[in-house]
């Protein structure tokens, strides 16, 4: 097994890392805005449910979540949501993955939304806009620029998160590391793995830095 | 007939009455101040004015038509565009930070121009065509704004590069933008440093020259006494006293005028 041999078999893996990093943060970013909404709901069931859901989700762990969301609508309904090919483990990983996500971003949301003093709200109001108008040419910059940092520090913990995938066997990066080590009965891929994360991360973070840079030339 | 008539508005928050049946009227180009101490319902009249607050009970009529009657529903469309007979300016400015001086002015004229054109509903290229003429248009009364407060030359800063006085007289031309028939002052110097009150009052002044009909609530007494057509004194939410501003201010009538202006000269 050479060195590049096994950097090819791990970057495979790596793919599959990144591809539910991607998809996660493509459909979790904003569905969390419309569960932000819903938990600021004037309607107060809605308000309700949302909120014991967003308890539920932030308050058990993440992987129990990844056995729930695969093995349960099976083992209650008997209905085969996520077939066990790879493809279904993968889309039942990635719907895990987004209510999740969905649950902490809707949170952040609504910190940032509700941090927007009232009077930007009321000097809309005085030049006649609607509340869309508002909310997209006033509020939502405003947000953005509020909760840039703690989305930041999510979209990093997410990249580390996907390595969970691994105990529904996604063929991620960690699993097929494991494999490595059963059949080949090397230990230090596992240690390698940290090179790939390090660098995707260090890259997001340069993203990360470059967006705020780009947001500074107003303070709130 | 008076420009602006305002008959028997009432507010209340909860068990507090804030504004106990206000009647009142200005005529066109008149200037009008609302001092009184705190609580004494000045913001809310405004904020009533502005349907920033609903009013209980209470008609507003502008020009003998009448604008808003608080026994009659309207719909949120309805509202706004009655919301546009006036303009407020805030104590605090509440300017668009992520905007330039210039941007804050144009963005909430253009939204509204599009909206009376109609531009959503034309085919995409003659929308785009009708929006780029509009824009152009917006963009040189925007700039002539500025310039009216002196300005221009800031039309690019954000307002965290603006000095409060300077933020002001933004957020005032911003308030003009929109052609309101009366102007709203909502304690415009309140949130500034002393040295820079001079510059929004000489606006304000300025402004009276150029024929506005204003509502000014202010602290600054002899700005008030200067500026004023007619003086009115709020209290506990009735209007205790109104009148020219000598009349007010050196001969007031009510008791609790009087120490109003008693507890002013006090401190001084």
């Amino acid at each position: 097994m050479t060195f590049a041999r096994i950097t090819m078999i791990l970057l495979e893996g790596f793919g599959q890392t990144c591809l539910l990093f991607a998809l996660t943060l493509l459909f979790a970013l904003p569905l969390g805005l419309l569960v932000s909404f819903c938990s600021m709901s004037k309607f107060k069931p809605l308000q309700l449910i949302t909120k014991v859901f967003v308890w539920i989700i932030r308050g058990t762990p993440l992987m129990l979540q990844l056995f729930v969301v695969f093995y349960v609508p099976g083992m209650l309904f008997n209905i085969q949501l996520f077939g066990s090919d790879p493809q279904g483990r993968f889309t039942a990983a990635l719907v895990a993955f987004v209510i999740n996500y969905a649950c902490y971003f809707s949170e952040i949301y609504r910190g940032g939304i509700e941090a927007i003093p009232r009077g930007q709200y009321e000097a809309g109001q005085v030049l006649g806009m609607t509340k869309t108008e508002i909310f997209f040419r006033v509020i939502l910059m405003q947000v953005v620029k509020r909760i840039l940092a703690p989305i930041s520090n999510e979209v990093i913990t997410l990249v580390k998160d996907t390595s969970l995938a691994r105990v529904i066997m996604v063929a991620e990066i960690f699993y097929l590391n494991e494999n490595l080590i059963m059949s080949k009965g090397i230990i230090w891929p596992l240690f390698y793995i940290g090179v790939f994360f390090l660098l995707f991360v260090g890259v997001l973070t340069i993203l990360f830095n470059y967006l705020e840079k780009k947001l500074s030339y107003y303070q709130i | 007939m008076a420009y602006l008539e305002i008959l028997n508005l009432n507010k209340s928050f909860g068990e507090n009455h804030v504004l106990k049946g206000i009647d009142f009227s200005m005529e066109r180009g008149e200037v009008v101040s609302v001092i009184g101490s705190s609580g004494g319902g000045k913001t809310t009249f405004l904020r009533c004015l502005n349907f920033l607050e609903k009013p209980d009970e209470g008609q507003i009529l502008i020009d003998g038509e009448l604008l808003y009657d608080a026994a009659l529903s309207y719909s949120d469309a309805e509202i706004r565009e009655k919301r546009l007979s006036f303009g407020l300016v805030f104590q605090s400015f509440h300017l668009f930070p992520q905007y330039t001086a210039f941007e804050n002015i144009l963005i909430p004229l253009n939204l509204r121009a599009f909206e009376r054109a109609a531009v959503d509903k034309l085919p995409f290229r003659q929308r785009r065509a009708l929006k780029a003429e509009i824009m152009a248009e917006n963009k040189v009364k925007a700039m002539e704004l500025l310039r009216n407060v002196g300005l221009e030359a800031k039309a690019d800063a954000y307002p965290c590069h603006l000095s409060g006085g300077q933020c002001q007289r933004v957020a005032i031309a911003r308030a003009l933008a929109l052609s309101p028939a009366i102007l709203c002052f909502d304690e415009p110097t309140s949130a500034l440093d002393p040295e820079l009150t001079g510059e929004v009052l000489r606006v304000i002044k300025q402004l009276k020259q150029e024929g506005r009909t204003m509502i000014i609530v202010t602290h600054e007494m002899s700005f008030a006494r200067h500026v004023s057509d007619k003086v009115i004194f709020m209290a506990d939410g009735v209007i205790e006293e109104m009148g020219a501003p000598e009349d007010v201010f050196d001969n007031p009538q009510s008791p609790k005028t009087q120490a109003f202006f008693s507890s002013f000269e006090e401190e001084i």
